[in-house]
């Protein structure tokens, strides 16, 4: 059994920040709209705005992340293997199947995963974003727009966070198919997700194809890291004859030609 | 070919930790500074064009009984008007445009056009009207001899300057006088004591409207001559004590301030914002209700606080009398009339919760000529709804939320031509038609009509009327102020009857909630029956898994 490195430092922090945000939104949101009370009203809405803004600062970070690391390729919807996910959550995992989509450092979602956090970061997070800040400003007008009624922003509002709410719930039981029950959510802790032996050279290996050798192996533990770093070069000197026969594209060719 | 790996240096490592720590701060910094503000907000509040009590130098300016002119005795008080007058040149005309005197001005009414509007010819469903009655009614009146239609309103002498500016507290109107003092008051006394009006001249009219303390406005009576802090923050008599005028200011005897049960217009209104400013909030939220909720919404939480105010008047079943046939008093529990000869039954209330309306401002009347349409007729009727909120050629403002008294009466008018009708209620002996003395509505309703000039027909019956009238005093502590949830509640708030617009925690759309509700639910079942699976399968097809 190995572990391989998926979630980086920011990674788990906008994660874990995202978390306690959204909860806490949620939480105070749904006492603001008169359906429960636990905090008092007028604290809920000041919680509910901190929350909201530091939200926003998060979210500026986190897109600032995407871009400057392409980690937004990760959320890109793709049909390749949903059909096969969607079968293991239906049927393989009652069989002890194996996941159909191994989790890999530049593939580190499922294609499931893609079309659900894809909707949630530009669709729903943006809606709620904006229908939220209208409802602040909604008494302001601003550049002379005057929304005459907040029922539609109210309305739409409402509705995220019952979807948002949805998705917690569902995002909470799926982390407990992983490797184990609790693996997913360790490595949402930790970075570090178990894999199975023999994935990880072709983990190694698709890696390279991908980035074009250029590799980054983090690693504090010094003897965990060796013997993985004998592992990549394994993989490597393995690849380096495919990556000959099968002229693979991407910056591998770019770098050829530069050296 | 060579490969390379890369590893994290530590000065990468250092970079990361400086972006992680910056990113902490940005985001969680926020709460800091948040919890900060709010800290500071119970500290002050913003008070402009107002000086402090203990800022301002009392001592007054004048010792009037050093003057002659006041030591001689008057004859009559028309004597120690013109005394007054002989120092005080011009104020005669000033008081002579007032509405105090004049009991009434030029108003514009929707649809009706500019009008005449005053207590001199408008109903009201408390005492009905004064005219007919005057002799009575003017001992509210700031003058002297206004007993019908005949009194002279350019005759400086008139003028009773004062019963708003006498300072001993002797000084008191004759009952049925037209507005003459009573025999036993010394007026030089009276006349070498004068000063700006304290709350006892103010009130002696504005507490006792409509025959007894606190009848009308609900909102103004006696306990508001010595109040605490919980009755009126602002004149409290431990705290500022301000008079009426601090707020009423005034400037050649005409009083900013007005009341919608007699005036029409956006104009010459005192206001919170005229010392508060607007924005008196350091919470901004709150200073973002005040867009559409008037100040007195959340500042006025309930009224009558000390004694009951009247809330309903029943004239229909006036005229019973006791059994040697006299008129006659009921009270209530709590010794409060509830049934009067005279005037029928009544309902007094005190704590009471206002109802709540849209206000721009503008008002109607009903006039005493207008056909009646819609019952319970609207007296007054305020305008004003959601969906306004721009400013309007007439005036009017954007509409707000205002805490309002509403009086509801069953008075008298006439079947066949469908108008109100104005009895003379008063009269000095029995015999003269008047209501309250000789108890027959026919005749008071004949000889009232007659005397407005218009048409009765004879057959009368009563009618449910309703008065509104929008609340400005009784300022409670901000403690005491209404809280988020006192509205935004689901069930049961003072909202509740405000329907035309969307308002947080009260409102939902069933749908949405329906769908939401089933999404989570449907979410949590399919879990359920998946866990379950998973855990029912795994036992059986581990074995064949493991092979």
């Amino acid at each position: 059994m190995k572990k391989v490195y998926l979630y980086k430092k920011f990674e788990r922090f906008w994660h874990w920040a995202q978390t306690i945000m959204i909860i806490t939104l949620i939480f105070t949101g749904f006492e603001i709209h008169g359906t429960t009370n636990w905090l008092g009203y007028e604290t809920s809405v000041r919680v509910h705005n901190i929350t909201a803004w530091s939200f926003l600062v998060l979210i500026v970070f986190a897109v600032f992340w995407h871009i400057t690391t392409d980690e937004w390729k990760q959320y890109m919807p793709t049909l390749k293997n949903m059909r096969a996910q969607l079968e293991y959550y239906l049927i393989g995992i009652f069989e002890n199947a194996p996941h159909p989509v191994k989790k890999r450092t530049l593939s580190k979602l499922n294609p499931l995963q893609r079309v659900t956090y894809f909707a949630l970061k530009v669709l729903i997070i943006p809606t709620m974003l904006v229908t939220g800040l209208i409802y602040m400003y909604f008494n302001d007008s601003v550049w002379d727009i005057k929304l005459e009624n907040l029922e539609w922003v109210a309305w739409i509002h409402t509705f995220g966070s019952y979807l948002l709410l949805t998705f917690l719930i569902v995002h909470l039981y799926l982390i407990t198919t992983g490797h184990s029950i609790t693996s997913n959510l360790s490595a949402m802790v930790t970075g570090w997700e178990t894999v199975d032996d023999d994935e990880i050279k072709e983990l190694v290996e698709e890696a390279i194809e991908e980035t074009g050798l250029k590799i980054k192996v983090i690693k504090e533990d010094e003897t965990e890291h060796e013997k993985l770093k004998d592992l990549v070069v394994e993989a490597m000197h393995e690849t380096e004859e495919k990556v000959k026969d099968k002229k693979l594209k991407g910056q591998y060719n770019k770098n050829k030609k530069k050296k | 070919m060579q490969y390379t790996v890369n590893f994290v240096t530590k000065e990468n490592r250092n970079m990361r930790s400086i972006t992680l720590v910056l990113a902490f701060v940005l985001i969680f910094g926020n709460s800091i500074i948040a919890q900060k503000f709010k800290s500071d907000s119970s500290l002050s509040f913003p008070i402009v064009n107002y000086t402090y009590m203990e800022d301002r130098n009392m001592e007054p300016s004048v010792d009037h009984s050093k003057f002659e002119v006041l030591q001689e005795p008057f004859k009559d008080a028309h004597e120690l008007t013109m005394a007054c007058l002989s120092c005080h040149t011009e104020r005669d005309k000033e008081i002579m445009a007032t509405s105090h005197w004049n009991w009434e001005r030029s108003e514009l009414l929707p649809g009706k056009g500019v009008v005449p509007l005053g207590k001199k010819n408008i109903l009201n469903n408390f005492c009905i009207g004064t005219m007919g009655s005057e002799q009575t009614c003017t001992r509210c009146h700031i003058g002297y001899g206004w007993k019908d239609k005949s009194f002279d309103f350019n005759n400086s002498a008139n003028i009773d300057c004062v019963v708003c500016h006498d300072q001993t507290g002797t000084y008191e109107k004759a009952g049925g006088q037209a507005g003459y003092p009573k025999k036993s008051v010394n007026l030089n006394y009276v006349a070498q004591n004068v000063g700006s009006p304290s709350r006892e001249n103010c009130g002696i009219c504005h507490f006792w409207g409509g025959g007894g303390n606190n009848v009308k406005h609900g909102d103004l009576e006696i306990s508001m001559i010595e109040p605490g802090r919980d009755i009126d923050v602002h004149m409290d008599i431990e705290g500022e004590n301000m008079s009426c005028v601090e707020c009423h200011r005034t400037e050649k005897h005409q009083m900013k301030g007005k009341l919608y049960a007699l005036s029409s217009e956006n104009k010459d209104r005192a206001r919170c914002s005229d010392c508060h400013t607007d924005v008196p909030h350091k919470d901004n939220i709150l200073n973002q209700h005040m867009n559409r909720i008037a100040c007195q919404t959340c500042h006025i939480p309930v009224y009558a606080k000390a004694n009951a105010t009247k809330m309903i008047w029943d004239w229909s079943t006036a005229g019973r009398l006791d059994e040697n046939g006299n008129p006659m008093h009921e009270n209530d529990a709590y010794g409060n009339h509830n049934y009067l000869s005279i005037k029928g039954n009544f309902v007094y209330d005190d704590n009471v919760v206002p109802e709540y309306y849209w206000f721009n401002g503008t008002s109607n009347h009903h006039l005493l000529e207008e056909k009646i349409v819609d019952v319970p007729i609207q007296m007054n009727t305020l305008y004003g709804k959601y969906d306004d909120f721009k400013l309007r050629a007439d005036g009017a403002e954007v509409s707000k939320i205002w805490p309002v008294k509403v009086h509801r009466g069953k008075q008298i008018y006439d079947t066949e031509n469908k108008t109100l009708i104005q009895p003379k209620l008063w009269a000095p002996n029995e015999g003269e038609g008047a209501y309250w003395k000789d108890f027959d509505w026919d005749k008071a309703s004949r000889i009232g009509m007659e005397y407005v000039g218009l048409p009765y027909s004879g057959s009368y019956d009563f009618v449910e009327t309703e008065m509104y009238w929008p609340l400005n005093h009784m300022v409670a502590p901000a403690d005491q102020s209404l809280k988020c949830v006192d509205c935004h509640t689901r069930n049961n708030g003072r909202m509740a009857t405000l329907t035309d617009f969307y308002l947080p925690g009260r409102d939902f759309n069933p749908i949405v909630e329906t769908a939401g509700v089933s999404l989570m639910l449907a979410s949590i079942i399919g879990i359920a029956f998946h866990a379950f699976c998973r855990i029912w399968f795994r036992g059986r097809c581990n074995n064949s898994n493991e092979e």
